[in-house]
């Protein structure tokens, strides 16, 4: 490599803004170049959007193709709806690495302090990060729920029975699958924050998501009813069916839902209150 | 201008530094000196506010780095070499920087030009050799093109014609009249860069000084003599009150009294020199001598006579 042998810097043009601070504009901005420059991204996306519209697609012409000769119980708890958003259900561990690499990998490669020596205030950095973060995964999650309904309900042929936007229950169940993804995204972002490490971070979160229904699988009951309707993974049930049958052990979609989001706060506060304190 | 008082931080039982004061003056190269391990990074990381200290208060133009409004335009850091993502390129790496404290893209390939960087700006980083990752981290502190500057071991991995151009880098930037705070190991390194070190050893400090005084309050400094009776010489030395050794092919070595002085002696006793020869102690010598009580990791040397 050639050296070259300018000894000072050329000194910068433009001069600093008026402002006497850096802006929550300048570090979305950042955040925003930070997360579409790593090909990570792209690729969790990608999947996010293959597996969503994909399996959707595998699950209901699957069940055009037997519709005839399912049993009648099968057909009587059949949900159309929850059927043709079956691929966003497992687009939920995906979105949750993204949200996990998010910030780990910021600590695993050391960009951290160059991130925090760039802008100090850390509770702006976490909100910017996860403000960009959270648009992102938002608009992909939603387009992914409506074109993975949109094409299941269209495999979904006469006399198989499907539904349409038309209907206000499936239309918070497509709204709800996308938001009950960003949020759960969100949610591994604040967990990524406290833990720091990307290995530990994607474990906690699936561990969260999968392992705590088998564990509560063994408790006795009714201990085990309560504490599912509590579960992230039991919520976003709710939230894409489109059948409420009202029960005791069940949070309605839109309760459900406020109750993932105090989650994912919980998690981002104490995230962002370990990320002042703690040495970067 | 960096001043640091009673700055102290430990991690858990271990002190990592230890009522630490400092000054660091704009207009030259302040070279940060001490074995590996004695607190040098850390020092650094408190400067830069991403270690808080446990004690004491260190502040950059007379703010804390977290009130800075504009951070990367007042003070730029290289703090670790390849601390990128290894999937982003360098341009982006930058990029991210210079958008957080609102530099423009321009800026960016500035930055890469006068690191030499620009033709492999679009690749990914995790490819780069430690060399270019430090010449990425060099284009990152200059981003802002900011009056004080913070290098971690600026020249580890670099290449002969790589560790002139940071030095001739650093000498010019504090011509330009910037405050450049500049670590390493290697005091053979700081001799040919810096005009004022601060050395320090498990955490403490041990000297803050130029480099020439540095050199010359060494004990190391030392005159050799060979002479046609060396013993009735010694004697003779000794009493004057210097420390004297006698080596096995018969020159003495003596420390605390100068070669003029044993000249005159000498010609007192009638003695003949055959050589009266002052050493200067290298730095490297003054440093070692410095820090020998305080390194933390002593290594043994096998076979060889203590």
């Amino acid at each position: 490599m050639t050296v070259t042998t300018m000894d000072t810097a050329p000194p910068v043009v433009a001069p600093a803004p008026v402002a006497a601070h850096y802006s929550m504009m300048d570090l979305l901005r950042s955040e925003w170049t930070k997360l579409r420059t790593v090909r990570s991204t792209m690729w969790t996306l990608g999947l996010i959007i293959i597996l969503g519209v994909g399996l959707s697609a595998i699950a209901t012409a699957e069940t055009t193709a037997h519709w005839a000769t399912m049993d009648p119980g099968s057909k009587i708890g059949f949900d159309p709806t929850q059927t043709s958003l079956i691929g966003v259900a497992f687009g939920q561990l995906v979105i949750g690495i993204l949200g996990v690499l998010a910030i780990s990998a910021e600590y695993g490669t050391g960009t951290i302090r160059a991130t925090l020596s760039a802008a100090p205030a850390r509770w702006k950095v976490l909100a910017a990060k996860a403000g960009v973060f959270g648009a992102v995964a938002l608009v992909v999650s939603e387009v992914v729920a409506f074109v993975a309904y949109f094409l299941g309900q269209a495999l979904l042929k006469a006399p198989t029975p499907h539904t349409s936007l038309g209907s206000p229950q499936a239309l918070r169940a497509v709204v709800g699958a996308g938001l009950y993804l960003t949020v759960l995204g969100l949610f591994a972002l604040g967990i990524a924050t406290m833990i720091r490490h990307t290995a530990g971070g994607i474990s906690a979160f699936v561990g969260v998501l999968l392992i705590f229904p088998l564990i509560n699988g063994a408790l006795p009951q009714p201990l085990q009813q309560t504490i599912r309707e509590y579960l992230p993974a039991h919520i976003g049930d709710q939230i894409t069916a489109y059948h409420q049958f009202p029960s005791p052990h069940a949070f309605t979609p839109w309760v459900g839902f406020a109750i993932l989001c105090g989650y994912a706060l919980a998690a981002l506060v104490i995230g962002g209150v370990l990320l002042t304190r703690r040495d970067a | 201008m960096i001043e640091a008082k009673a700055l102290t931080k430990r991690y858990g039982e271990k002190v990592a530094v230890s009522d630490l004061s400092f000054e660091v003056r704009p207009g030259i190269v302040t070279g940060f000196l001490g074995p590996n391990g004695s607190g040098k990074s850390t020092t650094m990381r408190m400067v830069m506010g991403l270690d808080m200290p446990n004690g004491g208060d260190v502040t950059v133009n007379g703010q804390h780095y977290r009130d800075l409004g504009w951070p990367l335009r007042e003070v730029g850091a290289l703090l670790e070499a390849k601390a990128i993502h290894p999937g982003r390129s360098a341009r982006n790496h930058l990029l991210m920087l210079a958008q957080a404290n609102h530099l423009p893209a321009s800026r960016v390939e500035e930055c890469l030009d006068m690191v030499g960087l620009s033709s492999v700006a679009g690749q990914r980083a995790g490819k780069f050799s430690l060399g270019m990752g430090q010449r990425l981290g060099i284009a990152a502190a200059m981003l802002g093109d900011p009056g004080v500057l913070l290098f971690d071991e600026p020249v580890n991995g670099l290449d002969p014609d790589g560790i002139r151009w940071v030095r001739n880098l650093l000498k010019g930037l504090a011509r330009e009249g910037r405050t450049v705070f500049v670590s390493s190991h290697l005091m053979s390194e700081m001799a040919l860069t810096a005009e004022e070190v601060i050395v320090i050893g498990r955490g403490k400090l041990i000297a803050q000084t130029s480099v020439e005084d540095l050199t010359a309050q060494s004990s190391a400094r030392y005159v050799r003599v060979r002479s046609a009776e060396p013993a009735r010489l010694r004697e003779a030395i000794d009493r004057a009150g210097a420390t004297t050794n006698l080596d096995d092919d018969g020159s003495l070595t003596v420390r605390g009294l100068p070669a003029a002085e044993i000249g005159q002696l000498a010609l007192t006793l009638g003695v003949a020199l055959h050589e009266l020869a002052p050493q200067s102690a290298s730095l490297e010598e003054a440093f070692m001598e410095l820090t020998e009580q305080s390194v933390e990791y002593h290594g043994e040397t096998t076979g060889a006579p203590a």
